[in-house]
């Protein structure tokens, strides 16, 4: 959550249950509703192209008379899914490809400017202690309990949290960029180890749709989050940079 | 009242009636098209000129290759080139060369041929795997002595979709590339109706509704715009399918 945290706001002898701290920098913050609106367009473009050949297969090759993993009939993805709402690959293709590159421009700068101004290293890398077995079983349990941080605690990632952005920024983003890449022919003739890495190029676009599946997992689990952490200040803290810290929980 | 519920649902809707009407936005679909220009200079960028696409061995060919779009031309005059077992069928090349040709099938059956074994990949998702024979497209053009001025190659083909005939283009890049072959078989034997008999164009870096079938002339121009819907290909002119299928 933080990027940087200020205490109380100066001059104020502000009571402990209204104290605002700086919690996310302009550039995540920015970043945070470029991808919001990018990466639903991404979903929804994506499904209706898969609608297009709605199979998926393993290998290099994959078509009607292959064995398909994943095999829908007809037009399985309904207009409220996709992009546009009425059948069109042309130009879901449109939007998918104009708006990957909003997708990976954002990736490279938010990362860049991550790693220079140390969010990733300070706020992002889970420490030492965090990575403890007995740590994030205890955070588990906290959050199967919907007790969430207070107080200073609040102002920092807990460990399932780090995890998740970690593993959404670093492993799933780039892969689904990675895989896509994969399925485009030129791409394989400049690059020809993208198809190795991805075991084919019908594999990379099986791996492109399962890690799609799972961006739309952590989205998910993301907004029940917000809304079970307190919507309003979860979300003005997303567009302000201001938080609204909860006070500390009485001792047990 | 406005429950939960309706709330998501209407908001949802409003966001895919906005997403659609941005959809039929000259504006914003010029936007959204922009994006082909960069996707095309990026991948030529980090493209060596002649970068080969992979091929494969006989082990990793498709059991089937399928065929898609036209599997059968639908016109009399191809019923009696299919009757004559493409006898009489020539490959005419005109526009900006010095030397217009009229190579008869037969003759283009018999010059050199490149065999390759390559992954077809479809705009709409699927791959498959074939091997191809054929004569490269750069020694035709060589034949023909491309002018100077010549930037595009369009291939005009025998299909017709409704009263449209279908036809690709491509440019010299693509054109002079050596796997762009103008193919006569697949998988040692003479090239079947569905895939394109009796010649139709491989340009392995691209997507399939590039790889022109049924293929009657072969024209090198300077500027596309003149011809057809001026798009460069039929699904370019008719649904806005990208020029650049490289991806």
């Amino acid at each position: 959550m933080n990027d940087v945290s200020v205490t109380d706001r100066p001059g104020a002898k502000a009571p402990a249950h209204r104290r605002i701290a700086y919690r996310h920098r302009l550039p995540t913050r920015i970043w945070h509703w470029i991808n919001a609106i990018t990466v639903i367009v991404m979903l929804m473009s994506g499904l209706m192209i898969l609608n297009a050949h709605p199979r998926l297969y393993w290998g290099a090759y994959g078509a009607n008379f292959d064995h398909a993993w994943l095999a829908f009939h007809g037009r399985p993805f309904p207009g409220w899914a996709t992009i546009p709402s009425t059948y069109n690959l042309a130009a879901a293709r449109r939007w998918h490809l104009a708006f990957a590159w909003v997708l990976v421009a954002g990736l490279v700068l938010f990362l860049a400017v991550s790693l220079w101004n140390r969010h990733v290293q300070r706020d992002l890398a889970p420490t030492a202690d965090q990575l403890k077995p007995d740590h994030i079983w205890q955070d588990i349990r906290a959050h199967a309990r919907l007790r969430f941080p207070t107080g200073e605690a609040a102002l920092k990632y807990n460990i399932l949290q780090k995890l998740s952005y970690v593993a959404t920024i670093f492993l799933l983003i780039p892969l689904m960029i990675l895989t896509g890449l994969t399925m485009s022919p030129a791409i394989d003739a400049a690059w020809p180890w993208l198809l190795d890495l991805f075991g084919g190029r019908q594999s990379a676009r099986s791996i492109h749709f399962l890690t799609a599946a799972a961006i739309l997992l952590f989205i998910i689990v993301h907004l029940v989050m917000v809304v079970l952490a307190g919507p309003i200040n979860e979300i003005t803290s997303m567009i302000t940079g201001r938080f609204r810290v909860p006070p500390e929980r009485a001792r047990e | 009242m406005i429950t939960r519920r309706r709330f998501i649902a209407v908001g949802a809707t409003g966001v895919l009636a906005g997403c659609d009407r941005l959809n039929n936005s000259q504006a914003f679909r010029g936007m959204l098209r922009s994006a082909e220009g960069l996707t095309m200079r990026a991948q030529r960028l980090v493209s060596p000129r002649d970068a080969l696409a992979r091929e494969y061995s006989e082990a990793d060919l498709s059991p089937i290759f399928r065929s898609n779009g036209t599997s059968m031309p639908g016109t009399d005059a191809y019923a009696k080139h299919l009757a004559e077992d493409f006898a009489n069928w020539r490959v005419v090349v005109d526009g900006l060369v010095a030397r217009p040709l009229s190579i008869p099938i037969q003759t283009l059956r018999s010059m050199p041929h490149r065999v390759q074994i390559t992954r077809h990949d479809c705009v709409e998702g699927w791959s498959a795997i074939g091997k191809w024979h054929g004569v490269p497209l750069s020694n035709v053009l060589d034949a023909a002595r491309l002018s100077p001025r010549a930037r595009y190659i369009v291939f005009h083909c025998a299909d017709r979709f409704g009263d449209k005939p279908y036809y690709e283009s491509i440019d010299l890049i693509d054109a002079l590339h050596p796997q762009t072959i103008l193919a006569v078989g697949l998988n040692d034997h003479l090239l079947p109706v569905p895939n394109g008999a009796p010649v139709r164009l491989r340009v392995e870096r691209q997507l399939g509704y590039k790889h022109a079938k049924y293929i009657e002339r072969i024209q090198a121009v300077e500027s596309l715009a003149p011809v057809y819907g001026g798009k460069g290909g039929y699904w370019e002119d008719t649904t806005d399918y990208e020029w650049y299928a490289g991806i």
